[in-house]
């Protein structure tokens, strides 16, 4: 229409009454030349031949069409026909749900316990002594702590058949929540029913899409699936190097430097383990508590290995390094190795750890913890409430092992001295993981067959971040007398020199 | 002409399946979803909309401190660090959800049976804290739990003998399957799971959330697709994101959308390399928690025979609740277990224990065993726990010599029927299958939410009210879980009680006649109806 306009103005003097009205208040309003043109549009427009307009009507939709309609289909040409579609699904061949296993592999044959896996286990039909089950404090056949679960069994039946919210919460729950609070010297505790669920469900329930977390290499399992169901940005240092560590943080310090705004809303967290399970060696929590306030980064420490075991009470890697607990933002441990019950939990301020009753998958969405099962950890609590001198008598039989290992021929031990579940390692590799394995399982078995119960350290090959060379775990408990480890010593002894020659 | 050719193959098609429908269920398969009120949606759009405007308001009066705030706060040192929670992340719970808390994590003092005893507790500051009075509310008639089989009991064989283990073995592990904690009651218990499902194999796991979220990634990964239900439970949704493979979401128990999804998956392989997919798992629940439905198993097992797929069928509410003989949903629709691949289900509900198993073929079986998280790294079963679920499954195959297990099923499956069927009569509206225990009640409002969960309480019935984001925001629910262990009393009294205090809220929604009859025949599938 607009071209038509121009062609059409020497009839301008003939328009309509209205058109001049509305000639006249626009002649008002404007001045220039320019706006001149667009009352002639108007005009022109009120003029044209109607059958001018419904054509540059559909000129206008068609542009719109054009506009809006993909430009290319390049799929389209691409269509498959029903018949090859057909044809394509039975082509088709999936791998199988699960790859045929090799029935000597090594994994496939689980030593078979027979009876409780106390002090005294039989194990493979052999009875030894037990070096190899997480039971530090030799709570697991404590009488009273059985008494204590039967007394719960005998109230509240076995299974919760609900999770916390609909009815899964028990008064026996409430209690242990707030004796581990008690014990740690928290403010809140959340107990789950699962050891490695705990820390796997903290960490997402805080970390999201789009967060940073700096985690040391040696992190165990559970830590490494909480990374991953988290989303976030993941950035490894070396296993207790706190300058590496240091690194990354300045890195990212630049990073958000650079960003400010984005800074703002991207959360920092560094996790590491107290005593760590691979390595059987202790974080350096002080300065990780430096660098937390240098860089602004919270800390999760996990210790499944250090709680019941570290610290005068027994209250883990904070207490050992006389750190504030309230400096650590979330602590979760197991209650299935020292406690020697099922579940896990984490303690911390309430402002973090109350977050986890909503947030917490593993806490939300799964049945809880089997009353009598929180009611042998309350009773491992006032065990070990009651006589701290288990921690000390712990620590000594832990150091006298260390000291009684070292110099095995051919075997490595790794760890701290104070730390009661240690790695054996072979001092030199045969070349390949699987023979190192068969070695070391050799040794095992040599030494079951002195009744002297060891195992292996499993791990998933494919799956861990930074695999663990193969090692043999040695375990100590406050069962073990002088005897049982002076027996398990020289027989581990024994046995490197025979077999590692 | 392309048209042409997508239509007749598609009509084909639909026209195989419910012939195939018709020969593979072997009872009527009664599902309904009544469409929620016009009016009724307006308003509970219109009830989260002040709750909002009031959530704001009262932000606003916290922010300048008019209004005392009870939020937990930030420790000072740590005030600079970047905020540990979004803003907006908590609005919902700080002003919609605190209103109503008073509704969960109720903490009871008994066995979690058909009656259960609660612990009083008051709020003096609208929920924020709570105090325990002291007094203890007996005898509240249990509609929550998942006790479905009456297994939660501090009495009887099955509290006996968990009872003498205790003793014998203690209450913890200390260790893994893969180490040293490989107890020969875990591997009794293996092979009695297996000859409960009738498959080759079984394991078991501690806890039921993790056998799925620790299992799955062990049998998918990199190049595998997942298809799964829209409303898979946290568990299978964490598992499968774990295991790094594609996922796809089919609608809800709907098998059309199941196949479009499978056929595309093959027709056009992965994303962008267009290679084909090495395998793809279907991943379904027996019974929906939150929906109360059934999966349409027959028709999935012809899928995924069809397209080579494998199923993974999650039977944590169904098995031991369904079924004549209790062995689940595949029991209840007379299949072959053989031919789901993979079958989970949980010991948390019927048979009032804890942790999980996994059953199948002994290749895959044999497989979880070296590369199952759960095996390598979580400590293994509580050997009590183990001894309950041994007792309270052999008293359900009647291997204890009674009739007992039999005589449970039974009663529930009766229960349910009348229970759901009372409801309907009076009108509120259900969802789910005529047959599950799992019955959601709509309640829509959110503050109805909260007003039926004390009512209820106040007459001493405990029953369990979900909302946003458990379910839809504005589809709101009452769920009950039917027990074997409910007596017809205890129903009746229920059943008055939901019906008066529904008639005080205004709850029976449903327009729809009451059909009169059950008997339908076999091709008469109420697929979603939602004509009224």
């Amino acid at each position: 229409g607009i071209l038509h306009g121009h062609e059409k103005l020497p009839e301008l003097q003939s328009g309509n009454c209205s058109v001049l009205n509305c000639r006249i208040i626009l002649e008002i309003n404007m001045a220039s030349g320019q706006q001149w043109v667009l009352v002639e549009m108007v005009q022109a427009f009120y003029e044209a031949p109607a059958y001018h307009l419904i054509l540059e009507g559909i000129l206008i939709l068609w542009i719109i069409r054009l506009l809006f309609s993909k430009t290319y289909k390049l799929h389209e040409t691409y269509k498959l026909t029903e018949k090859e579609k057909e044809d394509l699904i039975e082509e088709w061949q999936p791998e199988p749900l699960a790859p045929p296993v090799s029935k000597d592999h090594l994994h496939l044959n689980y030593d078979l316990v027979t009876g409780p896996p106390s002090h005294k286990i039989i194990l493979n039909g052999k009875e030894c002594i037990n070096f190899a089950s997480f039971n530090f404090l030799g709570l697991l056949d404590h009488e009273r702590v059985k008494e204590k679960a039967l007394a719960s069994l005998k109230k509240y039946g076995v299974g919760t058949c609900g999770p916390r919210g609909f009815y899964g919460t028990f008064d026996v729950h409430l209690e242990l929540e707030s004796r581990l609070a008690k014990f740690m010297k928290a403010e809140e505790a959340i107990i789950y029913s699962y050891g490695f669920a705990t820390i796997a469900s903290a960490i997402p329930a805080y970390s999201k899409r789009g967060d940073i977390i700096f985690v040391d290499e040696a992190a165990c399992f559970s830590i490494q699936k909480g990374l991953q169901a988290s989303r976030s940005f993941i950035k490894y240092f070396k296993h207790n190097d706190m300058d590496d560590l240091e690194r990354l943080l300045k890195e990212q310090e630049l990073e958000d430097q650079k960003n400010p705004r984005k800074a703002r809303v991207i959360r920092k967290f560094i996790v590491v383990e107290g005593l760590y399970i691979n390595t059987a060696d202790i974080c350096p929590l002080p300065e990780l508590v430096n660098l937390k306030y240098k860089y602004k980064v919270r800390i999760f420490l996990e210790e499944s290995m250090s709680f019941g075991v570290l610290g005068e009470h027994g209250r883990g890697v904070t207490e050992h390094y006389g750190v504030n607990i309230d400096d650590i933002d979330l602590i979760s441990a197991n209650m299935e190795n020292a406690v020697a019950s099922v579940g896990g939990f984490c303690c911390g301020r309430s402002f973090v750890i109350d977050h986890q009753r909503l947030s917490g998958q593993g806490y939300c969405f799964s049945a809880s913890l089997p009353p009598m099962l929180a009611a042998a950890a309350i009773e491992a609590l006032n065990i070990m409430e009651e006589d701290p001198d288990i921690f000390t008598v712990l620590r000594e039989k832990c150091k006298h092992v260390y000291k009684a290992l070292q110099g095995t021929t051919g075997l490595k031990l790794v760890g701290e001295p104070f730390a009661p579940a240690l790695h054996l390692q072979l001092e030199r590799s045969s070349g390949s993981r699987d023979s190192d394995m068969q070695l070391l399982r050799t040794i095992v078995d040599y030494c079951l067959e002195r009744h002297v119960a060891l195992t292996l350290a499993r791990y998933l090959e494919k799956e861990e971040r930074f695999l663990p060379p193969p090692s043999i775990r040695v375990v100590v408990t406050i069962k073990q007398e002088k005897e049982d480890i002076q027996r398990a010593v020289s027989c581990i002894k024994e046995a490197a020199s025979v077999i590692l020659k | 002409e392309f048209w042409d050719t997508e239509f007749s193959s598609e009509s084909i098609l639909k026209s195989t399946m419910n012939d195939f429908i018709c020969g593979q269920y072997n009872r009527p398969f009664l599902e309904s979803f009544e469409e929620t009120p016009m009016l009724v949606a307006v308003l509970t759009y219109m009830g989260y909309g002040i709750l909002t405007i009031f959530g704001y308001l009262r932000d606003f009066l916290r922010h300048w401190k008019i209004e005392r705030c009870h939020i937990a706060r930030e420790k000072e040192e740590q005030r600079d660090f970047v905020p540990l929670y979004q803003d907006f992340e908590n609005f919902y719970t700080r002003n919609l959800y605190m209103r109503i808390r008073d509704n969960w994590n109720r903490p009871i003092c008994s066995v979690p049976g058909a009656k259960v005893d609660l612990m009083e507790r008051t709020s003096r500051d609208y929920n924020w804290t709570f105090e325990y009075t002291g007094r203890v509310v007996l005898d509240v008639i249990n509609l929550g739990s998942y006790n479905y089989l009456g297994f939660a009991e501090n009495t009887g064989p099955c509290a006996d003998s968990a009872a003498e283990i205790t003793m014998k073995y203690g209450v913890g592990v200390a260790s893994t399957r893969q180490e040293i904690g490989n107890l020969d009651r875990h591997e009794e218990l293996e092979k009695l799971v297996a000859k409960f499902l009738g498959v080759e194999s079984a394991m078991v796991f501690g806890m039921g959330f993790a056998t799925n979220s620790m299992n799955i990634p062990a049998l998918t990964g990199k190049g595998c697709l997942i298809l799964s239900d829209e409303l898979n439970h946290a568990s299978l949704v964490l598992g499968a994101r774990l295991s790094g493979s594609t996922i796809r979401v089919f609608k809800h128990n709907n098998m059309q959308s199941l196949e479009k999804l499978l056929r595309d998956a093959i027709v056009h392989g992965q994303p962008r390399t267009h290679r084909p997919w090495k395998k793809i798992l279907i991943v379904v629940e027996g019974i929906y928690s939150m929906e109360g439905s059934i999966v349409r198993l027959p028709e999935v097992i012809d899928l995924k025979k069809r397209y080579r797929a494998y199923l993974y069928l999650d039977e944590a509410h169904s098995i031991g609740a369904l079924g004549s003989r209790g062995r689940g949903v595949v029991d209840y629709f007379g299949l072959d277990p053989c031919d789901v691949d993979v079958l989970m289900g949980t010991f948390t509900k019927s048979f009032g224990a804890a942790g999980g198993y996994i059953a199948g073929k002994w290749e895959l079986i044999e497989y979880l065993r070296s590369h199952s998280h759960s095996a390598v790294y979580a400590t293994s079963m509580s050997p009590p726990v183990v001894e309950q679920i041994i007792t309270s499954m052999k008293c359900i195959m009647g291997e204890d010599g009674t009739t007992i297990g039999c005589d449970r099923v039974r009663k529930l499956a009766e229960n349910t029927v009348y229970f759901r069927r009372r409801l309907r009569e009076m009108g509120f509206i259900i969802y789910g299958n005529e047959d599950s225990p799992v019955v959601p009640m709509m309640l829509y409002m959110p503050a109805k939410i909260g007003a039926f969960g004390r009512e209820m309480l106040k007459r001493n019935i405990g029953v369990v009210v979900v909302g946003f984001p458990a379910t839809p925001i504005i589809e709101s629910r009452a769920r009950f879980c039917i027990s074997a262990a409910h007596t017809k009393e205890m129903l009746d009294r229920a059943l008055s009680v939901i019906s008066e205090v529904g008639d005080l809220l205004q709850l029976k929604y449903s327009r729809r006649r009451i059909q009169p009859s059950l008997s339908l025949p076999c091709d008469d599938i109420v697929f979603e109806d939602i004509d009224d």
